[in-house]
């Protein structure tokens, strides 16, 4: 095999929360596998470029790697814009996120060349959502949230669609968690991220915290002003480690 | 939305993509990250349709100071308009018709 391995990545449409039909971007990682598979969960800016090459680097690495569109009933159009949609909408509700990405687990786990194991990433938003659906289900077999914001969530925050805080979740978490933070963030915040782990520890969870001094939200983002290159090296280094570890056959 | 700091309000105007004008339904004001301006967290002013696709969108990024001298601006030009109504044209002046 080549040094660089070779993939095939394409738009797929798979069926979402309620069985509705919405896009999803693969990537799949040349030869024969069994590869084992990462579930993206995209960020408060949408189905961002960031998350698209993101996917790719996931197949890059070996893995078999879905993302999908969780604002696509929002409309088409630039992610931008849609994610502006969506705010304006006061977001998307946590239940149909859930559905959506059960549906991403089903892909991953349908594909002939899966090696039956399956990681969950997200960041910002979709670090919070990783959470969740972690919490939730029972399907995946690690989780990497990535300064997930709004894990702590006041009473006077839950609303229709976020009706209980992820933080509340903490006791059904289903798998091996790794989660990263800058210390500099303010959502969350370092007491928050504090508040998180010691749920995490309460409960006997299996999880490992790295936080990182001079960073603060969106640490990998490579195009904004928050980019940490040896924070965000070193955290993409400790994430494939813990995937490496958790979805081997 | 990791900040939270979000305000809706449902406004009458227009804004304009490209070379077309579109009525709007909602501003949306927010303090969260940034997509374009080169900042961590931005003011961000969004003047959207919500009936219409997501691309009829009016979107700005301004920093903290931007966003108040904007506001001061506001505040003064509506201070001013007002007395226009009132003072100067009396009631019965026009207002704008919305559009859709």
């Amino acid at each position: 095999m080549a040094f660089y391995r070779g993939m095939t990545c394409e738009n797929v449409t798979i069926n979402g929360d309620k069985g509705t039909p919405i896009t999803a971007y693969v990537a799949k990682p040349s030869g024969a596998g069994p590869f084992p598979g990462v579930v993206l969960i995209h960020h408060l800016p949408g189905w961002s470029e960031f998350y698209i090459e993101t996917t790719r680097r996931f197949a890059h690495h070996g893995y078999l790697a879905i993302c999908a569109n969780l604002y696509q009933r929002a409309g088409e159009g630039n992610p931008d814009d849609v994610a502006a949609k969506v705010r304006a909408e006061g977001g998307i509700p946590d239940a149909q996120m859930v559905g959506d990405t059960a549906a991403a687990v089903q892909w991953m786990r349908a594909q002939a060349n899966h090696n039956g194991k399956v990681g969950l990433f997200g960041s910002c938003s979709g670090g919070r959502h990783a959470f969740i659906y972690a919490c939730q289900k029972k399907d995946v077999d690690a989780c990497a949230e990535l300064w997930g914001g709004r894990v702590v969530m006041g009473k006077d925050e839950l609303n229709a669609k976020t009706p209980v805080a992820p933080i509340d979740m903490t006791r059904e978490l289903s798998c091996p968690l790794i989660g990263i933070f800058g210390n500099d963030d303010r959502a969350p915040s370092p007491e928050q991220v504090h508040e998180h782990e010691a749920e995490l520890k309460k409960h006997g969870k299996s999880y490992e915290f790295h936080r990182y001094d001079g960073a603060g939200h969106g640490i990998w983002y490579w195009h904004r002003p928050l980019y940490r290159p040896e924070a965000a090296m070193d955290g993409w280094s400790k994430v494939l480690a813990f995937f490496k570890k958790h979805l081997a056959a | 939305m990791c900040t939270s700091i979000v305000e809706v309000v449902g406004v009458d105007g227009m804004a304009k993509r490209g070379d077309e004008w579109f009525a709007l339904t909602q501003a949306v004001v927010a303090y969260d990250h940034a997509r374009h301006a080169p900042l961590g967290d931005v003011i961000t002013l969004d003047f959207i349709n919500a009936s219409l696709d997501p691309g009829a969108r009016a979107g700005v990024e301004l920093t903290l100071d931007s966003a108040k001298q904007l506001l001061a601006a506001l505040d003064r030009a509506i201070t001013a308009a007002e007395f226009e109504e009132t003072e100067v044209r009396g009631k019965g002046a026009p207002t704008l018709v919305r559009a859709a």
